[in-house]
């Protein structure tokens, strides 16, 4: 569904060689597909157009750089542009002890189990962390939330018979200081930002608890009423930040941006699966990439340094800039690629790939394929030009497949091989780069 | 039925307010210029109807403009309504019951979707209407969503057949639809556990639902429900068809319609994968969950009288 970027920019600059210079008039059509890719990312649509205007105006009376097509050197300023305004701001919260944080948003963004995740987080970094739970409403969320602190042993204040929720704020942050906390977190009730009486409500207990952060939690896959919802919220309550969840979805997280810039809060954290653990500081540059359909290789790197054996990786990565890949390294790949998760996940974290649909059958094809190189020799697999009809037959035979399906995949090997002999050129250089810089901050030790 | 027309058309009140207010009165008495066309491009796109709908929407009106160069506000949303009816014809679908009880309905979403409350919410209407109801509180996942919905059950008096979570929610079905049989229930609810439809372990845990539910009725789940929060954008086309592919839909709820949210992904997903909107949650009370009507929703789309 999603077609790259970078794709489309492509098609739209094609009659751009030949041209020096970057003008209004040559980058009209691909300032549209720019604006298209931003609504559908679900960014605003406001806020794609100042964006579309912003990046123009950078890219007007650029010289169009020999060695990059246009489109990859307009992506750079976008991606760049994007990354400067999600980025803007710090991750860090307040210094304040007792740190006291209020969780506020819409129903099911999220913010009871945000609670949890940003309560074990804090542990982790030192603090004595209690949670409070202050939603009223929602059938058993006080319940939900007692068992996420007991699993995560933080300490815990409820109260199911009051539904003055102010006054439960405040016996909470009694409770939790006697208890010699010292990070205190509010977990609140969704509710609409139109909703004029939940609304006083929250500000009530944001004026009793005198909050050091509060945070918006928000869904990665909001659509355009994002802006609405972070401008009542920010109006109301003085946002310091946004924790951005789901995003182990594939939403583009365009609502980021739209939030972003409605309220000027910085992004904090992002929320990365349904387990507690996942929970992560917020890093600008791989949400860029993934509202412009660029993929989120950063994430996969992470997700693959979970999962897979790091030596395996390092000799992945060199063979991989070195566009020299055989049916062995394909075979170890396969191995490793099953311990991360549905196939179909990982390509849409890959670049360009996002919109490669997957047949039903993709993880019983996985096995066939296996099946398929296990069935050759180690000289066949090192140097797959060897394979003649005799040979394929053989391969056939022992894998028990026919040997339509062993020339298919040749084949597709072959455009694998060839396509990250592209990547080589291309845009993979600028992200081993990135990944190279990341080595120095401890963050990538595979690359 | 007029009780119905009047609840949906206050529920998506403050809707129409939002595309009025940022239409500055374009659908009243004015001519429609370029830039009153401008401002219509941008209430439809804010109403998250994508690329495709909202180009036809303006592609037509445009066509009218440039016949009648008198053409009024009031008629260009004439227009637009009418193009959004035409897309959503046959969107309609109204809950039937399987010829042999118990019906089953199970409900499937993305995490925060909004699916235990719809299942109590829908409980409780079909309730209303003198039905006979059993839950299933096969969200065994998710930290005290088992309490969540017998809280709900307990509140409006409907039988629930419940574990503890970490059970087997196929398990739980399998034993629901036994006792709704036992029971000589009319429908069974069966709520899930919210799971991203990126993770594909807990799709395979759907696909044990339905066998299991199989070996109680071959023709089950007779519905089988996406709820998705209306506030989300694109992503919940995504979300629809990837659901679809693993698990056969065979409709939709839109929840979270009494914010200003337009719900218009609805639009999108209806013309992608053809699924039926059975119904739309307008606001948190039980009562709050209504029947789709896509002349209505076009209606309060563009602010017309209905």
């Amino acid at each position: 569904m999603f077609e790259s970027l970078t794709d489309k920019l492509s098609s739209a600059l094609r009659n751009l060689r030949g041209v020096g210079k970057l003008s209004e008039d040559n980058m009209a059509d691909a300032l549209k597909e720019v604006r298209t890719a931003l609504l559908s990312a679900d960014v605003h649509f406001k806020v794609a157009r100042e964006f579309v205007e912003r990046v123009q105006a950078q890219c007007v009376g650029q010289e169009v750089i020999k060695s990059v097509t246009p489109g990859q050197q307009i992506i750079k300023i976008i991606h760049d542009e994007l990354v400067r305004l999600l980025g803007e701001g710090t991750t860090d919260l307040s210094p304040a002890r007792p740190l006291k944080v209020l969780m506020a948003g819409l129903h099911g963004s999220g913010k009871t189990t945000s609670t949890a995740k940003l309560g074990r987080l804090l542990k982790k970094r030192g603090y004595r962390p209690f949670v409070i739970a202050c939603d009223v409403y929602r059938p058993a969320a006080i319940d939900q939330l007692e068992i996420l602190a007991k699993q995560e042993e933080l300490g815990f204040y409820g109260d199911r018979v009051s539904k003055d929720v102010p006054a439960i704020g405040a016996a909470g942050l009694a409770a939790a200081q006697a208890a010699g906390a010292d990070a205190i977190l509010f977990d609140t009730a969704g509710r609409l930002q139109i909703d004029a009486d939940l609304i006083e409500e929250v500000k009530k207990l944001r004026a009793r608890i005198q909050p050091d952060e509060v945070l918006l939690v928000a869904d990665g896959a909001l659509g355009q009423e994002a802006v609405n919802v972070a401008k009542a919220f920010h109006d109301a309550l003085q946002l310091t930040g946004l924790i951005l969840t789901k995003l182990d979805g594939d939403a583009r997280g365009g609502a980021a941006l739209s939030i972003k810039s409605i309220t000027g809060v910085p992004i904090k954290f992002v929320g990365t699966g349904e387990k507690v653990a996942d929970f992560d500081t917020f890093y600008p540059d791989r949400l860029a990439s993934r509202i412009l359909g660029m993929g989120d290789v950063v994430s996969l790197v992470e997700r693959a340094q979970e999962n897979i054996d790091q030596k395996e990786a390092e000799k992945m990565a060199e063979k991989l800039r070195k566009a020299d890949f055989n049916l062995e390294d394909f075979l170890a790949q396969l191995q490793q690629v099953k311990k991360l998760g549905s196939m179909q996940s990982i390509m849409g974290m890959m670049p360009g790939m996002s919109g490669v649909a997957l047949p039903d059958d993709a993880e019983k094809q996985m096995a066939r394929t296996e099946a398929i190189i296990k069935s050759m020799t180690l000289q066949e697999r090192r140097k797959p030009d060897v394979l003649n009809g005799n040979r394929r037959l053989r391969i056939a035979n022992g894998a028990g497949v026919k040997v339509l399906e062993v020339n298919q995949l040749m084949k597709q090997f072959q455009q694998m091989q060839k396509m990250m002999k592209m990547l080589k050129g291309g845009g993979a250089k600028k992200m081993m780069r990135q990944m190279e810089g990341m080595k120095g901050k401890g963050g990538f030790p595979g690359f | 039925m007029f009780g119905l027309f009047k609840k949906f058309k206050d529920g998506l009140a403050k809707t129409v307010a939002a595309i009025t207010e940022k239409t500055h009165g374009l659908f009243g008495g004015r001519t429609i210029d370029a830039s009153s066309l401008e401002t219509l491009e941008e209430a439809l796109f804010t109403a998250d109807f994508g690329v495709a709908t909202t180009g036809e929407i303006l592609t037509e009106i445009k066509a009218a403009s440039r016949k009648d160069k008198e053409l009024r506000g009031q008629e260009a949303a004439a227009i637009g309504a009418a193009v959004l009816r035409r897309v959503l014809t046959g969107s309609e679908r109204a809950l039937t019951a399987a010829p042999t009880a118990p019906t089953v309905i199970v409900m499937i979403g993305v995490n925060g979707s909004g699916k235990t409350t719809t299942s109590a919410k829908l409980g409780w209407l079909l309730k209303q209407d003198g039905k006979s109801v059993m839950l299933a509180a096969c969200d065994t996942f998710r930290a005290a969503a088992v309490e969540q919905l017998k809280s709900w059950a307990t509140r409006l008096d409907l039988p629930i057949v419940a574990s503890h979570t970490g059970a087997d929610a196929a398990a739980v079905a399998f034993d629901a639809w036994q006792a709704a049989k036992a029971r000589g229930c009319d429908y069974l609810i069966v709520d899930t556990a919210g799971r991203l439809h990126t993770k594909g372990h807990l799709m395979d845990e759907l696909a044990k639902i339905r066998r299991v539910l199989q070996k109680n009725d071959p023709t089950a789940p007779h519905h089988a429900w996406l709820v998705v929060d209306g506030s989300l954008g694109t992503n919940s086309i995504e979300q629809a068809r990837v659901f679809h592919k693993s698990f056969g839909l065979t409709g939709l709820v839109v929840t979270k319609l009494d914010g200003t949210s337009r719900g218009g992904a609805i639009v999108g997903i209806w013309r992608e994968l053809g699924l039926p909107i059975y119904f739309l949650g307008l606001g948190e009370q039980p009562e709050d969950l209504q029947p789709f009507s896509a002349e209505n929703y076009a209606k309060a789309v563009f602010g017309l009288e209905t």
